[in-house]
């Protein structure tokens, strides 16, 4: 049976720019997963836990979260915040025995990068590996 | 404040397992302040409960509550809000809270979410310390304000012991000799000969070794 992943993505405003370039169908033409739904926040740093949770809750298959460089993170410390929420939902999966990879950081740099696409790329391919989320009911 | 962490979820799966509707109860005290137990926690436990039940095929409703602290009389009552809404309780409380909800609803399950763990401090965001084990006869006078009980391994009370090595506890390299840092700071202090008094034997009856403690205060009571 064919699986088509739902992926949810929460990337900050600024390293998420290009995906309001040409009404985001820039993103489509570099080849961007649509199995991703991208959600903007002003930093990456507000995304809390349980908006992490909330997005399984929601039916993701695969959650990941795109903020600046550790050493330069538009907010200071933002994406270093991101980055250990994330931590702490993998660490909560590994306690419910899911799988840990289904939920990711990465710091990327800002502005139109071919490293988003490539993120994006790499999320799809690992959670279409895993298979579906083992929390749909 | 009293310092706790959250269960590992599996345990918490477990007894709640055969619910159908969940009271998640958070606690705005000492819990909030360690962030273990506060309302932001409480609903990433709600979250993580329906996720858990879900991956087993079973739905489950939450309801997620507060109070203003769980261990006062007062504010149990507020519970009655959500009567006949739940089939248990997990509350996001210090041991004190759930044992408080037990007393005084008979009828009521209640699970708790945390281990509660000592009574410390926040050394720096993120990181707790044990500094007093309410011993119920305190002699941080006798030790610089440094507690042997909490904080030596073995609560010596005429410390150091054989094990310690360059400030350090014998246990663990990364453990502070409090009877060092006892040492060091009467010295510093100027109290340095208060290290040559021996202490007497102690009676721990006052530590819960006589049992369950309790205090009254008839200039308090009402009865
Ligand atoms: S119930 Fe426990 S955690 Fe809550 S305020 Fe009381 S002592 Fe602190
Ligand atoms: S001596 Fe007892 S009461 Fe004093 S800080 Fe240590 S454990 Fe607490």
């Amino acid at each position: 049976m064919s699986f088509e992943p739902k992926i949810t993505l929460f990337s900050c405003h600024y390293t998420s720019q290009q995906s309001c370039a040409e009404k985001g169908k820039e993103l489509q033409q570099l080849g961007f997963p649509a199995s991703i739904t991208l959600v903007r926040v002003p930093c990456t740093g507000k995304v809390q836990v349980t908006t992490l949770l909330q997005a399984f809750e929601d039916g993701a298959d695969g959650v990941y979260v795109v903020g600046c460089p550790v050493d330069g993170c538009h907010n200071v410390k933002g994406s270093v915040r991101a980055a250990k929420r994330v931590a702490a939902v993998k660490k909560a999966l590994e306690e419910l025995d899911v799988e840990s990879g289904r939920i990711e950081m990465f710091h990327l740099p800002r502005g139109l990068h071919p490293e988003f696409v490539a993120a994006g790329m790499a999320m799809d391919k690992k959670i279409r590996a895993l298979g579906p989320s083992p929390f749909q009911s | 404040m009293i310092v706790a962490e959250r269960k590992p979820m599996a345990e918490i799966i477990e007894m709640v397992k055969d619910c159908s509707k969940v009271l998640v109860l958070a606690c705005r005290g000492c819990v909030t302040v360690c962030s273990a137990g506060g309302e932001r926690e409480a609903a990433a436990l709600a979250s993580l409960i329906r996720l858990g039940m879900k991956k087993q095929g079973k739905a489950i409703e939450i309801i997620e509550g507060s109070l203003v602290r769980q261990c006062d009389k007062e504010y149990i009552n507020a519970i009655d809000e959500w009567n006949g809404q739940y089939d248990a309780i997990v509350s996001t409380a210090c041991g004190v809270g759930v044992n408080f909800i037990a007393n005084l609803r008979q009828e009521t399950m209640v699970y708790p979410a945390l281990n509660t763990t000592f009574f410390g401090g926040s050394a720096e965001q993120g990181i707790w310390t044990e500094q007093c084990a309410g011993c119920g006869d305190c002699v941080l006078h006798l030790t610089g304000g440094l507690c042997p009980v909490a904080r030596c391994a073995k609560s010596l009370m005429n410390g150091p012991c054989g094990g310690s090595v360059c400030g350090k506890c014998e246990i663990n390299k990364d453990t502070e000799c409090i009877w060092q840092s006892i040492h060091d700071r009467l010295g510093s202090l100027g109290r340095g000969s208060q290290m040559e008094v021996i202490a007497p034997i102690r009676d721990w009856s006052t530590a819960g070794h006589g049992g369950p403690r309790k205090i009254v205060r008839n200039d308090l009571t009402i009865s």
